[in-house]
Parts: structure tokens; sequence; C-alpha cells
């Protein structure tokens, strides 16, 4: 049981990685990125084209592809999200699902139908493992991105709490009227965060790429996962995504003990309990959630 | 020219038209109080100074600087402070984080964190306190070092009294005086009659819309004031 719950916390920085972009998005420019999964395979797709073609190994291409994702990030949010975020909270979701498709597609068009993966290009770092005493094993690329996803959510609690730069997307996301009053460019505080998750996006594609294998379509799962993670931690809280990343991997750990398919199903249950018990907390019950909505009297 | 001149200003919200022509100017370091009843204009016209709202028509210039159709963000860094009407402070972050977003715009000058809990001592027991956390005495010292915090040429200060307890309110005019002393432009918005005759050099009522009075504060009595206020007294416009 112990090797299960330390599996199950060591994917959930795996989670967490990917679910601190959609998160980060969410607090700070109110939008939902359904395009967030398709994107982080973007990424892999990336690193795998530079690792095939020009033998670079995935963790040096990730000096040119998170530059890149960053400036992807930048560029969606200028001139994609923050336009169809005039029309509404409703158009950018549509905006970002219309893109996933995009992306998806795209890449099945350039690279196919086959499953990739980054793994047979960084040695044997997929499957090598330290043992601990009682026989258990721990991957080195899980705790390669345990730590990774720790130091990152780290790093951007420093960010935004300790720089000037910081402050000014934390003030946007309360009120961005008031931010431009005293002199904060919500604007460039709304581009650099989306840059910022978009750097998140893609290191979470790297870490899907070197432990598991991805195809054009992949992005979907991913976004499911970062989702679940988001809203069971609270969406919005850069530790409660690492926590809800881990409560999501170990649900999933240790559903598949119950039955092979209770990884997924031990998962989405979590989610669906935390979900309802928040929605609870609000006051909104499932009852109220269902029932049409009323008729104003002409 | 004045040093902030405001001409044939038009702004509307939606088919209201909240601001109807108006036109006045104001002296470095003078101070102008805008009086009027509740839906004169007074908030809207402060917050189209500030850039909050785009005017349809008329120009607000700085010096020799149109700042018509610059970003809100952008007036700060060129000298222009709102603290604005009920705070609007960022209640997840604390008085000092609340402070040094005052100083985004980088421009120069004296005002720093010290200095404003200097100002407003009964904010230094509070520097790390979440600003939701605090009294309307304390968000209101913080919205006013905010804005100082952006060592700005002009001082816009909307309702700075507003659900103050008297005392407080004493305590917020006190450091305004510091600030009037020191030559600091401002442009107030003040329900409280008396107080903004005593504290400005020029008033300005609005009524609908429009400038109903515009004048010497030392010299205009009351009494015209008061009717001017409700009304019963309407003077052509004139360049203040």
């Amino acid at each position: 049981m112990s090797n299960q719950i330390i599996q199950g916390i060591l994917l959930g920085g795996y989670y967490a990685l990917i679910a601190c972009g959609l998160s980060f998005m969410f607090s700070v420019m109110r939008i939902i990125n359904l395009a967030h999964g398709s994107l982080a395979v973007l990424a892999a797709y990336a690193l795998w084209f530079l690792a095939l073609r020009l033998h670079v190994s995935p963790f040096v291409g990730l000096l040119v592809v998170l530059p890149l994702m960053a400036a992807i990030g930048w560029a969606l949010q200028r001139f994609l999200l923050e336009r169809s975020a005039r029309g509404g909270a409703l158009l950018p979701i549509l905006t970002t699902f219309g893109l996933a498709i995009v992306i998806d597609n795209m890449l099945f068009e350039q690279f196919g139908a086959n499953t990739r993966s980054l793994a047979p290009y960084i040695g044997s770092l997929s499957y090598d493992s330290w043992e601990w005493p009682g026989s258990i094993y721990v991957g080195k690329l899980a705790v390669i991105m345990f730590a990774t996803a720790v130091v990152l959510l780290g790093g951007l609690q420093l960010f935004l709490s300790r720089t000037g730069l910081g402050r000014a997307i934390r003030a946007t996301s309360e009120d961005p009227d008031t931010s431009g009053l005293v002199g904060v460019d919500a604007r460039r505080a709304n581009a650099v965060a989306a840059a910022i998750a978009m750097v998140t996006v893609g290191l979470a594609g790297a870490f899907l790429g070197m432990r598991a294998t991805f195809d054009p379509y992949a992005g979907a799962p991913q976004l499911l996962f970062a989702f679940e993670a988001a809203v069971i931690g609270g969406a919005g809280s850069l530790w409660g995504t690492l926590i809800g990343g881990i409560v999501l991997a170990l649900a999933q750990t240790l559903g598949a003990q119950v039955h092979p398919q209770g990884f997924l199903i031990g998962g989405h249950a979590v989610f669906l309990i935390v979900l309802f018990v928040r929605l609870s907390m609000a006051g909104l019950s499932l009852r109220s959630l269902l029932k049409p909505p009323s008729r104003s009297a002409p | 020219m004045s040093f902030l001149a405001v001409e044939d200003l038009v702004v509307r919200h939606g088919l209201l038209q909240a601001v109807r022509g108006v036109t006045f100017g104001v002296e470095r370091g003078e101070t102008l109080a805008l009086v009027g009843a509740n839906g004169a204009g007074k908030t809207t016209l402060l917050r189209a100074i500030a850039g909050a709202h785009q005017p349809a028509a008329g120009r607000v210039l700085l010096g020799d600087a149109d700042l018509t159709n610059v970003p809100s963000h952008k007036r700060v860094g060129m000298g222009i402070a709102l603290v604005p009407e009920g705070r609007k402070l960022f209640v997840r972050m604390s008085v000092e984080e609340n402070l040094l977003l005052g100083r985004t715009a980088g421009r120069p000058g004296d005002w720093s964190v010290d200095k404003v809990l200097e100002m407003f001592p009964n904010l230094k027991p509070r520097r790390h306190a979440k600003t939701g956390h605090l009294s309307g005495g304390e968000q209101q010292a913080t919205a006013i070092g905010r804005a100082l915090m952006s060592n700005p040429d002009v001082l816009l200060l909307d309702e700075v009294s507003l659900g103050l307890s008297p005392a407080i309110v004493e305590r917020v005019y006190d450091a305004l005086q510091g600030l009037i002393a020191s030559g600091t432009t401002i442009i107030l918005v003040e329900q409280d009659l008396s107080r903004a005759l005593s504290v400005s050099d020029k008033v300005i009522c609005m009524l609908e819309g429009r400038i109903a009075l515009a004048a010497d504060s030392k010299s205009v009595s009351r009494d015209d004031v008061t009717k001017a206020y409700f009304g019963l007294h309407r003077q052509k416009a004139e360049p203040a």
C-alpha cells in the first residue's frame, strides 16, 4: 500500500504541472482554456521533432520550446483571448475549444495518427528507478517531475508575491479597472500571465512525452486531468493545485488496486465528490443546479 | 493656459449623458472642490480625468499634453492619480502591497511606503494586514497613500469622507492639509459643503452634468453654492 501511495504522490507532481497553467489562467484572466491539453501536446511534438530531426535532447530542446510557448501565450492573449473576452464569458471558452480542434487536426495533418514518445531520447531515465527499503521502486523521472512541480509552484508563488510584475498580475486578476487607475497596464499583465501559463504548459507537455506516449488527440485527457486537479485543489490556488494533483493521482492509483478500470473511475469519483462538496458549501445544491430557470412574470 | 484643463467634456454612460460640455481649469498647486447633488456628474468627471471613462467629446489637457485618448495607466505615469469613491483597494493584498502597486508607473519622487506610514501612523501596525480586514478609516488612508505613491502632480479625491466617522474624517483632512500645503494640485469631490469651501481655492458646483457655479471659494457665499446645488441659481459655465 505504501508503494501505491508514494507512486500516487509522485504522479500528483505531473498533474500539478499540467493543472498549474490552467489554474493560473483562470485565476488571472477568468478564462477556462480548453486548448490547454492540446497546447501541451503541441509542446511535446515540438520537442519530439527537435529530437528526431536535429538530435536535440528534450531537456535541451526546452530552451527553445519554452520561450516559443511563452511567445504563443503572449500572442494568444493579445490577438485571440483579449478580443474574444469582450464578447462575454462564454466566447473565450468557445474560442479555446475551437483552438483545440485546430491544433489537434493540424498535428494530425502534419504528423499522422501514430503515437510518439520522448522516452527514447532521454536514455534510460523514463524507466530508471531507485530502490527504497521495503522493495519500493521510485522512478527517477517521477521524482524529477515532482521536484519540478514544487520548484515551479514555489517560484510562481515568489514571483507573484515579491515582484512588481507579480503584484500587477494579482491586482489585474482582482480588479482590472482599478489596476489601470494605479498605473498597471492590465493588457500587459494579462499577456505576461498567459506567457507564464504557456511555459508551464510546455513543461507539462515535455513530461507527458517523457513518461508516456502521445498522439495528436492526446490533449483532451490531459485537459480533463488538469481540470480535475485544479478543481480538487481549488482553482486559482497554486499550492492547492499541487494538493489537487496529489489527491487525484492517489485516487487513481488506489482505484487501480481495486479494479483494472479503477484508475480513471477513482479519479473521476473523487473529482465529483469534491465538486459537489464545494457547490454545497457555496450554497448550490444538486437540485437547484438541475432546476430549470424560472420564467419571470411579464 | 491652466496646468490641468478640461474643455467641453462630454461623457456618456450608455444613453445617459452624465457630463455635458464641462469646461474648467486648475492651476498648479491649486485645490479645486467639486460639489453637487448625487448624480450631478462629479464622479464621472473625475474618472474621465483619470482615464477610467472615455469621453464622447471634448479634451483633457495636462500642461501641453492632450490626455483625452491616453489610457488610465499611462495617465498615472504622466502625473494624475485618483483616489476612487469606495476606495477600491485590492482586498486580497496587504497594505504594503497596495501601496507598492501605486509605484508601478515609476514616476520619480519622494513618496515611499515609510513616508505614507509616517503620514498615517494608524497604518503602521497594519502594514502586513490584508486591506479587506481594515476599518473604513484605515482603508481610506491606504487608498490615499496608494495614490501618493505614484508621486502625482494632480491628485483626484473622490468622496474621501464617505462612510467615515467624524473623528476619522478629521484625521484624513489633517493629512490632506499637509498635501495642500506642499503644493500638490488637488481636485476634490466632497459632499460636505463647509469642508469643501474651507480647504479649496476654487469651487465648482455641478448640476445634471453641467457647471451650475464656478467661483473663488474664499469669496463665494455658502448661500450661492447652496442655490446652485439645488438648481435655484444658474451661472453660465466659465473657465475657472
